[in-house]
């Protein structure tokens, strides 16, 4: 088994809330990348956990840029670094609203450009730092402050977005699954080029459940079909293990629902949507897997 | 060696010689030529700079912050509705304290689209704590450039510096142009607090109001101290290349009773116009403001001052005008002239002066 480095590169004093799932995916992505790292912040949940000046809770370079441009100054970096012959490792670590709103164009352009980094978007669904408003990554039934009566769009498709730049590496994962995040974060970064990593971060005060629960509702996520994990190598799609069997036998989606508050009161229609959403999904992905479209 | 060039070539012979590691750039009329001038030499490989072609200025001004707090030389161009773009990053620069040079090509805003000269663009990004040159001639925006280095990285400035020059009636046209051969005139870029993985620091973190405004005080401490800084850059340069130009270039000022205080090309118009108006007699002198931040201590007293402004705060005045009247105590006949590329010929400019009518407000061609 991949042995997980003991260093540390969060430092026990951030601000997360307790249960914070986002912070536990950074804490395995920087163990997978090790000291010679920089991280690039767009404001964000993680804006605000590292810490107030003169402190810091990381234990890496961290340069905290404006809300929709972390794609763009990772390049700068990126470039700058390879002038200077550096192979520092340059990781974006963004929310979904900084990937999937306000960053998309910078993130597109970055990709197109076959940029040199890895670009990590923890998805809590929502806008976390300015109190949990709805995102284009919110899903269709949930409550928001800005969606107080459940949201009627569909979530994003973030994963085929940036699939559509050919990059060299994608994957999704799970902070209920920390140990193939840690080998994809670690596949990731040996590959030249634009990698991309789609985390689902399960949050206890935006989802609205007990912040113990944490571990769990990500595995109820990935059991029910309603997060898959797989990667995308050259374009080669792996469906991962634990998602592999929840294809064969997944357990209902209101398992999922039905512990998070945030989809009390979701109507019939909006689970029926988020169950076809969820089947489209899997189909595809398994087709692609097969090697049939 | 002298050749001819326009003004957009000059800024792009003068990045030749600086050799910026990195160079984002999107582009905009009428910028365009900087850009492609600058992506030939790097095809060419007669620049070794990684050329970043980002999808928006926003973008463009992100990648030079990124590549400068790694330590790395960054330098952009833009104009107008790119300059907007960028705004939130253009602040960002400042900020951080990264010494990222930037040539913006003056140009009006839409709507509707008017791709020519105007300084309300610039003038617009005033109070981000960038430093402010504007250029007037082939050569000076050449020079400008070169310089804009050795000001930005000095340890005492530590802040961006953007040259403007105004679209068309510079960055078109064609002068001569002496370039050189740069030496040590810009040393290596050293920047204090770059990152360094074997030391991680913390960039931009959340920071309290005590803090915050001490470094907004080290931003205006510093943009003082640059006034030394620019003085002692011009001061080299004049020795090692035979040109100078100073915070102000004044023409015919020492014993005139009226001068003209103007920016960019309309201040070589305004010689022509001085000339003029002493062949006629009147003791007439013209100020070209060139850096407008840091902004220079201007003696105008005890004379007659005429400020063409090519730009306009709405509901308040010419920018220019107004700082002169804050910073100089002088009531000035404001002329508002040039918007959108108008054009603003010496015997305009002399007919301002002839007519002028001290403390009141003109604007050239529509309000009377
Ligand atoms: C240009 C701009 N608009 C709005 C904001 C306010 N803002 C800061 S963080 C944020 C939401 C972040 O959401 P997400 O990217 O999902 O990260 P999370 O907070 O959930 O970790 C918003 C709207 C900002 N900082 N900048
Ligand atoms: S709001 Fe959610 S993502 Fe943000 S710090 Fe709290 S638990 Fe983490
Ligand atoms: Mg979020």
């Amino acid at each position: 088994m991949t042995e997980i480095p003991k260093e540390e590169y969060i430092l026990k004093c951030t601000s997360a809330c307790a249960g914070c799932s986002s912070s536990l995916i950074l804490r395995y992505v920087l163990k997978a990348a090790g000291e010679d790292t920089v991280l690039v912040i767009p404001a964000c949940c993680t804006s605000v956990i590292q810490g107030i000046y003169p402190n810091t809770a990381m234990n890496v370079p961290i340069y905290n840029v404006a809300f929709a441009a972390a794609a763009a100054c990772a390049s700068g970096m990126s470039e700058a670094f390879a002038k200077a012959k550096k192979k520092t490792n340059v990781i974006v670590y963004a929310g979904d609203g900084g990937t999937v709103d306000i960053g998309i164009q910078a993130l597109s352009g970055a990709f197109e450009r076959n940029t040199n980094f890895l670009y990590i978007c923890y998805d809590n669904e929502a806008y976390g730092n300015t109190g949990m408003q709805r995102s284009g990554s919110t899903p269709t039934g949930a409550r928001t402050t800005t969606t107080p009566g459940g949201k009627m769009h569909a979530k994003k498709d973030l994963a085929g977005i940036v699939a559509a730049h050919n990059p060299p590496y994608l994957a999704t994962a799970c902070s209920a699954y920390p140990m193939d995040l840690f080998k994809k974060v670690k596949k990731a970064l040996s590959i030249e080029g634009p990698k991309f990593i789609h985390v689902l971060a399960p949050c206890p005060p935006g989802w609205r459940y007990p912040s113990e629960q944490t571990i769990e509702v990500g595995k109820l996520a990935v059991k029910s079909g309603m997060w898959i994990l797989y990667e995308r190598e050259y374009g080669k799609v792996t469906i991962n293990g634990p998602s592999k069997a929840a294809m064969i036998k997944p357990i209902p989606i209101e398992d999922y629902l039905s512990v998070q508050g945030r989809f009390k009161g979701i109507t019939r229609e909006a689970v029926d949507m988020l169950k076809s959403q969820a089947e489209k999904t899997a189909k595809h992905l398994k087709l692609e897997e097969e090697g049939i479209c | 060696m002298l050749t001819i060039a326009t003004g957009n070539k000059a800024v792009a012979a003068a990045i030749k010689e600086i050799r910026p590691d990195v160079v984002a750039a999107y582009p905009i009329t009428p910028q365009t030529e900087i850009v492609e001038q600058i992506a030939e030499y790097v095809t060419s490989g007669e620049l070794d700079s990684r050329y970043i072609p980002v999808e928006s200025e926003h973008s463009a001004m992100a990648a030079c912050i990124g590549a400068s707090v790694t330590g790395a030389r960054s330098f952009t161009a833009t104009s107008s509705h790119g300059l907007f773009y960028m705004h939130e990053m253009v602040n960002w620069a400042a900020g951080g304290r990264l010494p990222i040079v930037m040539a913006n090509v003056n140009r009006a805003l839409g709507p509707g689209w008017n791709v020519w000269a105007e300084h309300t663009d610039s003038l617009q990004e005033r109070d981000t704590g960038w430093l402010q040159v504007y250029v007037s001639t082939v050569q000076e925006a050449y020079d400008a450039t070169l310089m804009a280095f050795r000001i930005a990285e000095h340890h005492d400035v530590l802040l961006p510096v953007m040259i403007n020059l105004d679209g068309f009636t510079l960055s078109h046209i064609m002068q001569s142009l002496e370039t050189v051969e740069l030496g040590d005139f810009v040393p290596p870029i050293n920047l204090p607090y770059a990152i360094d993985t074997a030391s991680p620091r913390g960039y931009g973190t959340l920071t309290g109001p005590n803090d915050y405004f001490r470094f907004r005080w080290d931003m205006e401490r510093s943009m003082r101290d640059s006034v030394a800084v620019i003085r002692e850059t011009e001061d080299e340069f004049a020795r090692r290349f035979g040109r100078s130009y100073g915070f102000t270039e004044d023409y015919h000022c020492d014993d005139a009773d009226v001068v003209v205080v103007s920016m960019g090309t309309i201040g070589k118009e305004a010689e022509v116009a001085v000339d003029q108006l002493r062949r006629e007699g009147m003791k007439a002198g013209s100020m070209r403001l060139r850096w407008l931040r840091p902004f220079p201590d201007l003696d105008l007293s005890g004379r007659d001052v005429v400020v063409i402004d090519r730009d306009y705060s709405f509901g308040f005045g010419g920018v220019l005008a107004q700082s002169l009247k804050a910073k100089c105590g002088v009531d000035p006949f404001s002329v508002i002239a040039g918007l959108g590329g108008q054009e603003v010929t010496y015997d305009d400019i002399a007919s301002f002066v002839r007519d002028r009518r001290i403390g009141e407000e003109h604007w050239f061609g529509v309000s009377d």
